[in-house]
């Protein structure tokens, strides 16, 4: 009882602390000076006209290399925890309709999601949901097909290589002078086509990549057994 | 209009909290919270901003309920194999 007379006391104190900001809240009719500056150096500086973008991959691009490690950390927390115990063979397989529709399904899935990564410059989008959408279709082969098995190998050799590459895209630029993760390491091209904006195409590639391989990690620790 | 439909969505999604905390049934509890985040998307989508709409529908409402999914399994089995 008096736990409950305490949680309704200090949400009564959360309302009260927060009501004066939402009372005084008016909605901006014009951009802050630092999302101007953000705009106007998209398209000029950067030339990607999906300025989500280019925050993520050049702006804040030391935070998107954080938020890249914190997930490479959780999926080797889960192969750690979550050892695989030895499969089985089990005796039904899938219906032949099954597997086909699926992997079918799956393909075009997947080149779904590489179109959403590689063209994270130009709509919405980009590495981290490109990777999510790739790992889903192979969720969908593992749901369909008992015995499929992923090779863990090449999954492994994926996201390391593509991991080291986009440190290394990161150091081209600290050789070069030009900044950490900085994407003008390239040629910027032009405006509003596949090829341009820089290392923007290739470091959201590099990232999706990492990321659609952990996740399909995660999941097949996680679901195959 | 799309302050309504943020409206009707916010009391669905509320809704869907009270039943992911007070139902008694986990299964439940994991679809309604993967409701929550379905519907969180179509409101960042209303509110113009179709990237993070995209993170939340792909891991909030798919690849999160998938994995509650996966560990209630593996909880049955276990509490099976104790029996």
């Amino acid at each position: 009882m008096i736990n409950k007379v305490l949680v309704a006391l200090a949400l009564l104190g959360l309302i009260i602390l927060i009501m004066p900001i939402i009372s005084n809240f008016q909605e901006r009719t014009e951009l802050s000076e630092l999302s101007k500056k953000y705009i106007e150096g998209s398209i000029n500086d950067l030339k990607s006209p999906n300025v989500v973008t280019s925050v993520i991959v050049t702006y804040r691009g030391l935070d998107t290399l954080g938020e890249v490690t914190v997930l490479f950390l959780a999926t080797v927390g889960v192969g750690f925890l979550l050892q695989k115990r030895k499969k089985g063979k089990s005796k039904k397989d899938a219906p032949e309709n099954l597997k086909t529709t699926s992997s079918f399904l799956a393909a075009m899935i997947m080149i779904l999601g590489i179109y959403i990564f590689t063209h994270g410059h130009l709509s919405p989008g980009g590495g981290f949901q490109g990777g999510v959408i790739i790992a889903s279709g192979f969720l969908l082969l593992l749901l369909s097909d008992i015995n499929m098995k992923i090779n863990h190998s090449i999954l492994q050799a994926v996201e390391s290589l593509s991991g080291v590459l986009y440190v290394g895209l990161g150091v081209i630029g600290l050789i070069l002078t030009i900044g950490f993760l900085n994407s003008n390491i390239l040629p910027l091209g032009e405006f509003g086509q596949l090829f341009s904006a820089g290392a923007i195409p290739l470091i959201y590639s590099l990232i999706g990549l990492k990321v659609g391989s952990e996740l399909t990690n995660i999941i097949e620790t996680m679901g195959g057994e | 209009m799309s302050t309504i439909i943020i409206i009707i969505l916010g009391i669905i999604m509320l809704s869907a909290a009270f039943v992911t905390i007070f139902s008694k049934s986990l299964l439940a509890a994991i679809i309604t919270s993967g409701v929550i985040s379905l519907l969180a998307s179509i409101v960042f989508l209303i509110l113009g901003s179709p990237d993070v709409a995209m993170t939340e529908a792909s891991i909030g409402s798919a690849l999160t309920t998938v994995i509650f999914l996966f560990a209630l399994k593996k909880l049955r089995k276990e509490k099976n194999n104790d029996k």
